[in-house]
């Protein structure tokens, strides 16, 4: 060691990174992290199991072993007439169900299994046609509320689509940069409104505007919901769909330009088609968001599920229907005890919103990968 | 039909056979003023449409939005109603929100952009927040009704704030985490590499360097997930948010009725109370029949927006810091 270094202190006496400590501390906090991380995971988990497992219970709720047993007393008792009938059907829906099953098995009568009544609810739920679960004489089909869901989703795409659309095209070829500047944060406020104030807006405001030109038109009713619903989502449309359009390479534009083609045509005929996986994904995830959406259909659609018959109430925009998340709103109002018929009611309803949004979730995302156009 | 851009850039051998290509040029160009002029009007539609509902809120509500209003609670009567109540259970709501969610949301956002590998595990979980974040919002609360409510009662207290509280928490959370990583994706990988060289351990300069760096990005996403959070709704409906509240949570009794050292003198009454929030007070008035309620929904609805375009404007003051070169 040359000498003029030799007045240094000794080692100990220098100061020391505490590696040990400091890897001891980078380990607590990774692991507090991926801990964090994990928590999306639970979450899934948590949704998931949740609907799974309310909704199995409402399928093997004793309700549908007790009405699957009222189906068939006419096959096991022949004999007996109609008015004997009624009379066994009564008792049997208004007994208890453990003391019914423990009645049954004494005098040696074989009730329904589980089984049979998990599949007799299965198919109530699908085929029924009408939705009245909390009325005594109880229907429950789930396709009631789903084209409910259809048709205010359905108007709320007729505005949302072309309107958004026309926005993003202004946004991305026509709006000088300032303008840009402008609009943008408009759409953001627009965006950031809460779903009831445009529930406010679509109950109080538009369905009386809308009634002084179509006068049979009630107080709740799918259209205003839906073309509210529409105006809620088209931030979305015209955002994602904007960022589609401004992926599509100047080339292209430029390549039509210098063909002749106006602008108009350029923007139909090349940069419309070019961005189009980009807007039809833009446009299926606003279809899942309008699906899950419920403050405004709530309070402007109204409460009542309209049958599926030959008077079509169920696509008629013009009178009340409920949809799959008003009915879970209106239940959640009311005091549905735990475990009780409603309580899982609207679970059931819930994994059937949740496996439509998912769906449309999963079909947009590989929507985009499937049919991008690459331009390298 | 229109032509897809390979038709379109590789064309037909001669000019004269593309459609539309030799027709008059008048006519090509008056459609392509009529389409511009359908961009403007949509857009005019668009922004015609916020306007009315703006105006028709504020000329509703204006008039009813006073002291009294801010102070009361809620009664039968509309014009004894107020939202002090609703003010309470936000307040405190939002409270637990932020308390929760941004140190988890940022600890996933750390773990996924600082820590992890790039692996199965990790790009599961990416997929698995992009797929939380379009899962609507009753479902949450579906879930908050089950988890939050049903089987955590004992340290819940049932449909309370704290029940609440976590489930929003759940559903802003997507938003946070993807907001973290944009921004620590934005700070210079330089920056990283620079404090590893001096020695520093991972974290030390995470915490040291990235961090600070990054930190008015990720406040501008929590403050976004939190204005999200303030106007939602259906899932506190459906864990079973009260519509009529007469007190608030936490142990003042008096005025103001709520005190931010609640939370330190008596959190279980805080966290364990029923509660109502502003959107949910809002709810209940829109749907009742009475005019009176539907001008307090109206007063009630502004002082929402208000609420949010103040946490929008400092998010986007936040933002522009953001942009300055502070590196």
């Amino acid at each position: 060691m040359p000498a003029e270094y030799s007045s240094l202190p000794d080692q100990a006496s220098l100061w020391q990174p505490n590696r040990r400590r400091s890897r001891q501390v980078e380990g607590v906090v990774r692991l507090v992290c991926f801990m964090f991380a994990a928590i999306s995971i639970v979450t899934t988990l948590g949704i998931v199991l949740t609907l799974i497992f309310e909704t199995f219970d409402f399928f093997l709720d004793p309700f549908f072993r007790q009405d699957l047993w009222i189906d068939r007393l006419p096959q096991l008792l022949p004999e007996a007439s109609d008015g004997q009938l009624q009379a066994i059907a009564d008792q049997i829906q208004a007994a208890d169900p453990k003391e019914l099953w423990a009645q049954a098995e004494a005098i040696g009568v074989n009730p329904p299994s589980r089984i049979a009544g998990f599949f007799h609810a299965l198919g109530r739920f699908l085929t029924d046609n009408r939705w009245t679960p909390l009325f005594q004489n109880a229907n429950f089909g789930i396709f009631v509320l789903i084209s409910a869901t259809l048709l205010t989703t359905t108007i709320a795409l007729a505005v949302a689509v072309p309107l958004g659309l026309l926005i993003a095209i202004l946004l991305s070829e026509y709006a000088a940069p300032r303008l840009r500047q402008v609009l943008k944060p408009i759409l953001e406020l627009l965006a950031g409104v809460p779903s009831v104030v445009f529930g406010y807006f679509a109950l109080l405001t538009v369905t009386p505007f809308l009634q002084r030109f179509i006068p049979f038109l009630q107080g709740f009713n799918a259209l205003s919901a839906g073309m509210i619903l529409g105006i809620s989502i088209l931030p979305l449309v015209a955002s994602l769909s904007e960022d589609a359009i401004n992926a599509v390479p100047q080339d292209l534009r430029q390549g039509a330009f210098a063909m002749g083609a106006t602008k108009r045509e350029t923007i139909q005929g090349v940069v419309i088609p070019a961005a189009l996986s980009g807007i039809v994904a833009s446009v299926i995830l606003a279809m899942s968001r309008a699906i899950g959406e419920t403050m405004i259909v709530s309070l402007a659609a109204g409460q009542n599920p309209q049958p599926i018959d030959g008077n079509f109430g169920f696509i008629n925009p013009f009178i009340p229907v409920m949809t799959m998340t008003a009915f879970i709103v209106q239940v959640s109002l009311g005091d549905a005890a735990f475990g009780s018929l409603a309580y899982k009611t609207i679970f059931a309803v819930g994994m059937a919103l949740f496996a439509m949004t998912l769906t449309l979730n999963i079909v947009s995302y590989w929507f985009v990968r499937r049919f991008r156009e690459k331009y390298d | 039909m229109a032509p897809s851009p390979s038709e379109f850039l590789n064309p037909q051998p001669t000019v004269a056979d593309l459609p539309g290509f030799a027709g008059n040029l008048p006519q090509r160009y008056s459609r392509d003023r009529l389409f511009q002029i359908a961009a403007w009007a949509a857009t005019a539609i668009a922004i015609a449409v916020l306007s009315w509902l703006l105006f028709d809120i504020f000329s509703q509500g204006w008039g009813r939005l006073d002291w009294q209003f801010l102070t009361s609670f809620p009664s039968r009567r509309p014009k004894n109603a107020g939202i002090v109540g609703a003010l309470a259970g936000t307040f405190w709501v939002m409270i637990i929100v932020a308390l929760v969610s941004f140190p988890v949301g940022v600890g996933a956002g750390l773990y996924l952009e600082e820590f992890s590998s790039d692996n199965w595990f990790t790009r599961f979980i990416e997929i698995n927040i992009s797929n939380l974040a379009g899962v609507p919002s009753i479902i949450y609360g579906l879930l908050g009704l089950a988890a939050f409510v049903r089987i955590l009662e004992p340290i819940t207290g049932g449909r309370s704030v704290l029940a609440g509280a976590l489930t929003l928490s759940l559903l802003v959370l997507p938003i946070i985490i993807v907001a973290t990583r944009e921004a620590l994706r934005a700070v210079p990988e330089g920056i990283r590499l620079a404090g590893l060289a001096m020695g520093g351990s991972r974290w030390q300069v995470v915490w040291d360097h990235v961090l600070p760096a990054a930190i008015a990005g990720i406040l501008t996403g929590v403050i976004l997930a939190l204005s999200r959070a303030i106007g939602e709704t259906a899932s506190l409906i459906t864990i079973g948010a009260l519509t009529f509240v007469p007190f608030t949570p936490g142990c003042t009794e008096d005025f103001p009725y709520f005190n931010p050292l609640d939370l330190l003198r008596c959190p279980v009454d805080v966290v364990q109370s029923p509660f109502t929030v502003m959107p949910i007070q809002i709810f209940n008035w829109v749907s009742r029949p009475q005019k009176g309620f539907h001008e307090n929904a109206a007063a009630a609805i502004i002082v929402l927006l208000i609420m949010l375009v103040t946490m929008n404007s400092l998010a986007i003051v936040l933002r522009s810091r953001l942009k300055q070169p502070n590196i």
